[in-house]
């Protein structure tokens, strides 16, 4: 419903990443590169709503409105974010995916982790953010403790690498926020992961 | 021992709108009997009432404990309303062993009054008599504390009905349009209000001891971050937002410290926070993750999630650091431990054979018993009285709130609409 009000390019975006999210492949195409603009654009507004409950016996707490307007919309059409975007480059691989209960980064991604390294080592100006996820098996705050430690598991190839740690940001949100809403092995094998965003400029 | 009634109880669709979740459907059903469950009649209380009717909240409270079997309204042959109407033969014949009859009387403006009996059928006589004022507004909560003051009557024990439960929603198709909303709504599901929606992840509520406070944790900076907020005044504070995690909070039994998860100097370990000063100390030190911490009921221990052995187990610490003692040995999977009010139990999520279920570890003997069918359960929590665990549950793709009673294994499903139900918290006071 936002995205109707977003400017056209922020609607190609979104659907451009939800289609690449959709398909979970590991190989990923030009698109995804349009992936770090569009979660910039969603910082703008949409801050949360606070409740009250049980005074007084009233009604429902937290009252009315909207999920701030424009929250997903805001900033993303901004452009591209400048980085070399050769589709056929290991540099357009941003997803990392995991084994199940383990932050070992497989044999399969060390090249596309170095590939990454090496960009950021020659451009000491860029930064990144590395989004770590897991499966919606087991407990929540547990695996946000394992979406951390995939993270932190690639921040430590890169900065073994020589990447500073001023570049590179953590965040996980365990199973908070699958890229497949499946309930099937499929799905979970597509939501183990780490995800890497390039900060604009 | 256990039969599949499926039973519909209760089916009252309704809708609230309250915050962003605009529209709330509400579906209680007893999916579970058990056989031995006391049978007790509880008649639709008589008198103009403006919801549903209190009788018909009262028998759903009292057979979601599971320890009661409700005579269903269609198999009363008569419906009293006052003690002077009771035939007690009438009943005896029916096979109840316990009769609940009352009605309800405005008092003026909003204010009524709910005039209730209960009688022991078996040897005919009242056990108790009661008037209890309300407001229109409140007619649901009165209706719990009046189940509650039957439970009590009838098994010594409280009830818990009237304490509310808090969790979080989630709602939207994928990633572009999720909204998460922390709600509180009374222990059947009904009357969800919410306290705080964001579009970022919300997580992990805990009620303070005394329950006027929730703890949760909130992404909505795009990093997490533990708050604290006060429910009857919506005021909250941001008690850490460390690099890294703020997770998993938990109060300690005297409410002046809060345990929770951070990585600020590494990986996850568990932190405890005086709430007063804000001052930390640390209580697990290890290269790997420690998370989930938990209090134990003299809050000498905290039982937390480590996967130090190489898989997730259960441990347990002293609250103020030393070497830990792991607890679980069964299973490759298991985390997220509570303990029960009393402290001689641990609920907590088991995971074997690609399923996930909520258990219970008795302390002292370090037994274990499975209380949930899988394949998808987690965030386990005790009802106030502790007879009862409160977990979430996803069957055919759809999260949901399942409470069971650790005696009889009976289960009560609180279906919330309005999107992914998950993290439940049942209120210690109600």
């Amino acid at each position: 419903m936002k995205l109707l009000n977003a400017s056209i390019a922020a609607l190609i975006v979104a659907l451009a990443l939800t289609g690449c999210k959709s398909t979970g492949t590991t190989k990923t195409d030009a698109a995804q590169a349009a992936g770090a603009s569009a979660a910039k654009g969603r910082a703008g507004g949409g801050g949360p709503e606070i409740g009250r409950y049980g005074a007084a016996g009233e009604g429902a707490g937290g009252g009315a409105g909207s999920y701030g307007a424009g929250a997903y919309g805001e900033g993303a059409g901004a452009g591209g974010v400048g980085d070399p975007n050769d589709p056929s480059s290991p540099l357009s691989r941003r997803v990392i995916y995991f084994q199940y209960d383990s932050y070992e980064v497989l044999p399969e991604y060390v090249s596309v982790v170095n590939s990454h390294g090496n960009y950021l080592l020659s451009n000491s100006g860029r930064s990144i953010t590395l989004e770590g996820h897991a499966d919606e098996r087991g407990s929540s705050e547990y695996n946000i403790a394992l979406g951390e430690q995939r993270a932190r598991a690639v921040a430590r190839m890169l900065t073994v690498q020589g990447v500073s740690e001023e570049q590179i940001q953590i965040v996980s949100f365990g199973e908070e926020k699958p890229a497949s809403s499946g309930h099937d092995d499929g799905s979970w094998q597509q939501n183990r992961r780490v995800e890497i965003t390039y900060a604009g400029h | 021992m256990i039969t599949t009634l499926l039973r519909i109880l209760l089916l009252i669709p309704f809708l609230v709108c309250l915050g962003n979740a605009a529209r709330a459907e509400v579906t209680l059903q007893i999916t579970e009997g058990v056989q031995g469950a006391t049978p007790i009649a509880v008649v639709p209380f008589g008198g103009s009432q403006a919801g549903d009717n209190i009788g018909t909240i009262v028998a759903g409270d009292l057979e979601g404990s599971g320890r009661f079997k409700a005579l269903p309204v269609g198999d009363m042959l008569e419906q009293p309303t006052s003690p002077g109407q009771v035939r007690m033969q009438t009943w005896q014949a029916l096979g109840q062993e316990y009769l609940v009859i009352g009605q309800v009387q405005p008092g003026g403006g909003d204010q009524y009054v709910a005039q209730f009996s209960a009688f022991d059928v078996l040897r005919g006589s009242s056990l108790l008599e009661y008037r209890m004022p309300f407001r229109a507004a409140e007619q649901r909560r009165t209706a719990h504390r009046i189940a509650d003051m039957i439970y009590k009557q009838l098994t010594g024990e409280s009830g818990g009905f009237a304490a509310p439960v808090a969790f979080v929603t989630t709602s939207g198709s994928g990633p572009r349009d999720r909204k998460y909303s922390l709600q509180i709504a009374d222990a059947d599901g009904f009357d969800p209000q919410s306290i705080l929606s964001s579009r970022e992840p919300i997580m992990s509520p805990a009620w303070s001891p005394d329950g006027t406070r929730i703890a949760y944790v909130s992404f909505e900076n795009k990093t997490p971050a533990v708050y604290v907020q006060s429910l009857a005044s919506g005021d909250r504070e941001k008690l850490s937002g460390t690099p890294g995690i703020n997770g998993a909070p938990a109060w300690s039994p005297d409410g002046r410290e809060l345990a929770l998860t951070l990585s600020k100097d590494g990986n996850p370990n568990v932190y405890v926070m005086d709430v007063g000063s804000r001052s930390l100390r640390r209580v697990t030190d290890h290269a790997g993750i420690d998370t989930e911490p938990n209090w134990s009921a003299d809050g000498r221990s905290i039982v937390f999630t480590s996967d130090r052995g190489g898989k997730p187990q259960l441990y347990l610490a002293s609250s103020g650091g030393g070497e830990p003692q792991r607890l679980t040995f069964e299973g490759d999977y298991n985390a997220r431990g509570v303990f029960s009010p009393d402290g001689r139990s641990i609920a907590f999520v088991h995971g074997a054979g690609g399923s996930y279920r909520i258990a219970l570890m008795d302390v002292a003997t370090r037994k274990m018993r499975v209380l949930s069918k899988g394949p998808l359960d987690e965030s386990p929590g005790f009802s106030p009285n502790g007879k009862m665990v409160l977990y979430s549950a996803r069957t055919g793709g759809v999260a949901q709130l399942i409470a069971v009673s650790i005696e009889s294994g009976a289960q009560r499903v609180l279906k919330i609409g309005g999107g992914e139900v998950r993290q439940p918290a049942w209120s210690p006071k109600d």
